[in-house]
C-alpha cells in the first residue's frame, strides 16, 4: 500500500510534467504516423501497379526496420542534429514498413476477377481504385496503421535522447535520479497509450471490413 | 453490328494469338466462339471491348472503328459477364447492378425500375435479393446477377466469357435455358465464348469455330453438324453429337437402327426386310408404299432387329423414343 501511495504522490507532484510530456509524446507520434501514411499509402498504391518495383521498395523499408531504434536515432543526430525533427524522421522511417506492406498486400490481394469485371464494365482506373480496390483492402490498411501506431508510440520514448521530449523524458529523469516511481509514472502512460490506440484502431479495423465480406462463412 | 476486318494479334512475348480473322456478327444474334484452349476465342472477344488491342486490322461496331473510341465509353455500352462472376463483394446486389447506370450518370429513379424488371426476368425477386450481398447467394444466383448487371446499362452488345462453366451442371443447364429465353425478349447482340460444344449447339444462333488463331467455320448449329467444313470441325463436334443432333433435328436422316428393337426370339412371322444402313426416309417410303407395319432390319444378310410403323411415326413426328 505504501508503495502505491508513494507512486501516487509522485504522479500528483509531477502531474504538470507528465501531462506536458504526454501531449508532446502524442503530438510526436501522431505527426510521424500521419506523415508515414501520407508517404506509404500512395507509394503502396503505386507499387501495387508496378509489381516488379514492389520488392525493391518494401525491401528498403524492411532494411530501415531492422536498424535498432536507438541506433537509428544515433545515426540521425550527426546528420540533422538534435531536436523534434530528428525524432520525427526516425519515427516516420519506423512507421513506413507496416503501412506500405499492408497497403501493397491489401490491394494486390483483391480478386483479379473483380478488377477485370470492373474494367470490362467501363470503370476508369481511379473508379476501380476508389470504388473497388480501396474499399476491399481498407481493413488491411487499417491493420497496417494499427501496427505502425503501436510501434511508434513505444519507440517515441527514445525521442528524449535526441532532445525531443515525450514521456521518455519522465522515464529518463526517473532513471537518473534512481526514482523508480518516476520511471513508472512515465512508463505506465506509454503502455496505456499503446494499448488504448491498439484497441481503438482494432475497432476501426473491424468497422472497415466491408459488410458483404463479413458474411463469408 | 460487329465486324472484324483482317484482325491480327501478336502478344508481347511473340505468341500469335490471332492470325487474321474476318468475321461479321449480326445484330440481335447470339454468337458462340468456340475452339480448343489457346485457339484465340477469348482474345477475339476481348478485342471487342478493347481489353485487348489488336496488332493490326480493324474492328467496327455499328460501322464505327472502335480504335477511335474511348475505352471507357465503349465498354459502358458493352455488357460484360465473366466466368468467375466478379460481382463486387462489398456492394449489395442493387449496388452491383446499378453501378453502370450510375456511372453513366443516370439517376436512381431512372434505372431502379429497370433493375427490378431484370431481376424478375432471371427469377430473383427484387424485394428479397436487392439488399443482399453477393456472398449470400448461390453460384447460380450470383451469375444471374452477373448477367443482370451486364444488361442494366441497356447495352446493345453483351460479351460473355465462359459465363456458366464454373457452375454445377444443373445450374448451368438452367442458366443456359434462361439465357435463351431471355434473348428472345431482349434481342441483344451476344458474343459468347465457350469450350463446351453442347452449350454452343444449345444456345447459339451462329457458331464460330476457331483453331490456332484462325476461323475454321462459321455456321448455324444445325448447319455446323450437318456439314462440318473439315476434319477438325467434325472431330471437334464429335461423332456422337453429330448423330445425336441429327437424330433430334432431322429424324428423316437417322439410321433405321435408331428405332430398332433388337431381335429377342426366333423369327416366326415373315416380314419384309430393310438394310441396317438405310435411313428412316427410306423405311417410311417402304412402309407407306407397300403398307407394311413391321420390317426386319438386316445386317450382312442376317436379321438383327425389327422396326414398327408406330415407332417410326413417333420418331418422325419428333417425339423421343418410346411409346
Amino acid at each position: 500500500m505504501e508503495i502505491f501511495q508513494a507512486f501516487w504522490d509522485t504522479i500528483l507532484q509531477r502531474q504538470d510534467l507528465i501531462i506536458e510530456r504526454t501531449i508532446e509524446h502524442l503530438y510526436l507520434s501522431f505527426s510521424a504516423i500521419l506523415i508515414a501514411i501520407i508517404i506509404s499509402l500512395p507509394l503502396g498504391i503505386f507499387i501495387s501497379r508496378k509489381q516488379k518495383l514492389a520488392e525493391f521498395y518494401i525491401g528498403i523499408t524492411a532494411v530501415f526496420q531492422t536498424i535498432p531504434s536507438l541506433a537509428l536515432f544515433g545515426f540521425l543526430v550527426p546528420l540533422i542534429g538534435i531536436g523534434f525533427e530528428t525524432a520525427l524522421i526516425a519515427l516516420i522511417i519506423y512507421a513506413l514498413l507496416p503501412i506500405l506492406r499492408n497497403t501493397y498486400t491489401g490491394i494486390t490481394g483483391v480478386d483479379q476477377a473483380i478488377i477485370e469485371a470492373g474494367r470490362g464494365m467501363g470503370m476508369t482506373s481511379s473508379q476501380i481504385l476508389f470504388k473497388i480496390e480501396l474499399p476491399l483492402s481498407l481493413s488491411f490498411l487499417m491493420a497496417g496503421i494499427r501496427t505502425a501506431t503501436v510501434l511508434t508510440v513505444g519507440v517515441a520514448t527514445l525521442a528524449t535522447f535526441v532532445g525531443a521530449g515525450g514521456l521518455g523524458d519522465v522515464i529518463w529523469r526517473g532513471l537518473q535520479s534512481y526514482n523508480n516511481n518516476l520511471v513508472l509514472a512515465g512508463a505506465i502512460p506509454v503502455a496505456l497509450l499503446a494499448l488504448g490506440f491498439d484497441f481503438i484502431l482494432k475497432l476501426m479495423e473491424k468497422r472497415t471490413t466491408p459488410k458483404g465480406l463479413k458474411m463469408k462463412s | 453490328m460487329i465486324t472484324f476486318k483482317n484482325v491480327k494479334k501478336t502478344f508481347e512475348d511473340g505468341t500469335e494469338a490471332i492470325k487474321g480473322i474476318d468475321l461479321h456478327i449480326e445484330e440481335g444474334k447470339l454468337v458462340a466462339l468456340i475452339g480448343p484452349s489457346g485457339c484465340g476465342k477469348t482474345t477475339t472477344m476481348k478485342m471487342i471491348n478493347k481489353l485487348i488491342e489488336p496488332t493490326s486490322g480493324e474492328i467496327l461496331i455499328g460501322g464505327e472503328n472502335i480504335a477511335r473510341q474511348k475505352e471507357v465509353d465503349l465498354r459502358r455500352n458493352i455488357g460484360y459477364v465473366i466466368q468467375r462472376i466478379g460481382l463486387f463483394p462489398h456492394m449489395t446486389i442493387e449496388e452491383n447492378v446499378g453501378l453502370i447506370p450510375k456511372l453513366k450518370g443516370m439517376k436512381k429513379e431512372e434505372y431502379n425500375q429497370k433493375v427490378d424488371e431484370l431481376l424478375n426476368l432471371v427469377g430473383l425477386d427484387p424485394s428479397v435479393y436487392k439488399k443482399r450481398y453477393p456472398l449470400e447467394l448461390s453460384g447460380g444466383q450470383q451469375q444471374r446477377v452477373g448477367v443482370v448487371r451486364a444488361l442494366a446499362g441497356d447495352p446493345p452488345i453483351i460479351l460473355m466469357d465462359e459465363p456458366f462453366s464454373a457452375l454445377d451442371p444443373i445450374s448451368r443447364d438452367q442458366l443456359q435455358d434462361e439465357l435463351k429465353q431471355l434473348q428472345t425478349k431482349i434481342k441483344k447482340t451476344i458474343v459468347f465464348v465457350t469450350h463446351d460444344m453442347d452449350e454452343a449447339l444449345k444456345i447459339a444462333d451462329q457458331i464460330v469455330v476457331l483453331k490456332d488463331g484462325l476461323i475454321e467455320q462459321v455456321a448455324a448449329p444445325k448447319e455446323l453438324v450437318q456439314t462440318p467444313k473439315n476434319e477438325f470441325v467434325r472431330s471437334f463436334i464429335g461423332e456422337d453429337r453429330i448423330n445425336a443432333f441429327l437424330n433430334l433435328h432431322t429424324p428423316l436422316l437417322s439410321p433405321v437402327t435408331s428405332i430398332m428393337d433388337p431381335l429377342t426370339e426366333e423369327i416366326k412371322t415373315e416380314f419384309p426386310t430393310i438394310d441396317s444402313t438405310a435411313d428412316l426416309k427410306l423405311a417410311a417410303g417402304e412402309m407407306t408404299g407397300r403398307n407394311i407395319i413391321s420390317m426386319y432390319v438386316v445386317e450382312n444378310g442376317k436379321p438383327i432387329g425389327i422396326i414398327h410403323q408406330n415407332l417410326l411415326l413417333r420418331k418422325l413426328a419428333g417425339f423421343e423414343k418410346g411409346v
